[in-house]
């Protein structure tokens, strides 16, 4: 057996596992990017088919059931009617607007940045589907959600990169996200958004004019995030979709 | 097991009991209290550290008369970057909605001191078969406090179980709810994780007063 110990010994080890290492890791991530790109692409599709109420939830009423990968882009397509990107203040009907990198967005100053709306119909019905990207207690937090032409929520999904499981990790759960369906963000003629509010007396969420949703127990970062999302965001589409509609 | 000798059957059962990575040699907590607030996280970290181990073991026992020895912890930790940087790949192209699930547990899985632990203390001196044997025995003792953990967690913090109610509806009161129980939140929090190892290391060492250190 070879000095294991000596210098040139231990460098020429290194480099010879660096270079074996990289080799691998590089193949296999070109090897698996195709896949995994359409992956991403099939569950962008099924968030916003979901936040206009385009899902298989049925009649269960305690989990987020997507429409199958396997039929998503045919339905997507079916659904989405026209899609524009709005920046500097113009919108426009552009095909671009599902590639917009939604993280690289919301970097840029609010005048630059380019905000993707995608507008579906379902049962003779308009909807504006709005993507959303913001910060929760430990990383990202993304969504979209669905407004009709009173600006009133039609749907919300929203998702996360870190968020404490059980605890902020929640805002994907159906409960919290079925909440927001109904509420208006209009409050008498103005904007006022959507709170995620702790202390509401409406834990069952009955009220719908009260432009808040009950938070979740335990997550007051995770809530406050996802109101500075949506209070931010829809802001900047209001005025576009007045025009719109 | 009539399949292993006396030998290798110490190998897996001894982690489980007295020779458990967490409740006796006190490894591995960092992620114990991370992840266990869920029964269903729990058991994803456990499968994970399972496959990591297992495998991690093998190669770094299979490398071990080739590692130079000073920088041996750096090539640990590449195998098991590597190793782990694998199954997130994988996964995200095969198994996308799986790959969700396990994302903040997938980088906790090197920080894992367990599997740097057995890599120093056993591959690096034995077979790959009884390292095999090793990797599993101790993924299997550190799952099964964590699904332990995560099973009272969520059932007194959350009143689920795997997510179903089996405590009742909360808002709706029915159930245990109805007659006042109340969930509790600080179970959710990670202290209470400590406090729930706490009470599986005080029932262990109450039940066999031979793992009691002398002061």
């Amino acid at each position: 057996m070879a000095n294991t110990d000596g210098n040139g010994y231990t460098i020429g080890f290194a480099t010879i596992m660096v270079i074996v290492v990289g080799g691998i890791l590089a193949a296999l991530a070109t090897g698996l990017k195709p896949a995994i790109k359409e992956n991403e692409r099939f569950e962008k599709q099924q968030n916003i088919l979901y936040a206009m109420g385009v899902n298989e939830n049925g009649d269960d009423t305690g989990s987020v059931n997507f429409i199958p990968t396997d039929k998503v882009e045919e339905e997507f397509t079916k659904y989405i009617k026209e899609t524009y990107i709005i920046q500097g203040g113009k919108i426009a009907q552009s095909d671009e607007a599902f590639k917009v990198d939604m993280k690289k967005e919301s970097k840029l100053a609010k005048s630059t940045r380019k905000m993707p709306l995608y507008v579906g119909e379902r049962d003779g019905k308009k909807f504006y589907v709005i993507p959303m990207y913001g910060k929760g207690l430990w990383d990202a937090i993304w969504g979209y959600v669905a407004l009709d032409d009173q600006l009133v929520v039609q749907g919300a999904t929203f998702d996360h990169k870190g968020e404490t499981p059980g605890l902020g990790a929640n805002i994907k759960e159906r409960y919290f996200m079925d909440d927001f369906i109904g509420e208006s963000i209009m409050n008498n003629g103005k904007y006022a958004g959507i709170t995620v509010a702790k202390g509401n007396n409406d834990p069952k969420n009955l009220t719908k004019d009260d432009n808040e949703v009950d938070a979740m127990a335990g997550a007051t970062i995770t809530g406050d995030g996802v109101t500075a999302m949506i209070k931010s965001t829809l802001k900047s589409y209001i005025p576009h979709i007045q025009k719109l509609k | 097991m009539g399949l292993l000798s006396k030998k290798d059957q110490k190998l897996i059962l001894d982690p489980l009991s007295d020779d458990n990575p967490i409740t006796i040699q006190v490894l591995g907590i960092c992620s114990a209290l991370a992840i266990t607030a869920q029964l269903k996280a729990s058991i994803v970290m456990a499968v994970s550290v399972l496959f990591v181990l297992g495998i991690g073991n093998v190669v770094i026992s299979l490398m071990r008369n080739i590692i130079p020895s000073k920088i041996r912890i750096i090539v640990q930790l590449i195998v098991v970057a590597t190793l782990v940087i694998i199954v997130d790949q994988v996964l995200k192209a095969y198994a996308y909605s799986l790959s969700k699930e396990l994302s903040v547990f997938v980088g906790l899985i090197i920080t894992n001191c367990i599997i740097m632990g057995r890599f120093e203390a056993f591959a690096l001196g034995n077979g790959p078969y009884k390292s095999f044997l090793d990797g599993i025995g101790n993924a299997l003792g550190y799952g099964v406090i964590l699904i332990i953990v995560g099973f009272f967690r969520e059932l007194l913090g959350s009143g689920t179980l795997l997510g179903f109610k089996v405590l009742g509806d909360p808002i709706e009161k029915t159930g245990l709810y109805s007659i006042g129980y109340e969930n509790n939140g600080f179970m959710l929090l990670s202290p209470m994780a400590l406090i729930v190892v706490g009470l599986i290391i005080w029932v262990q060492r109450s039940k066999n007063p031979a793992l009691v250190e002398e002061n």
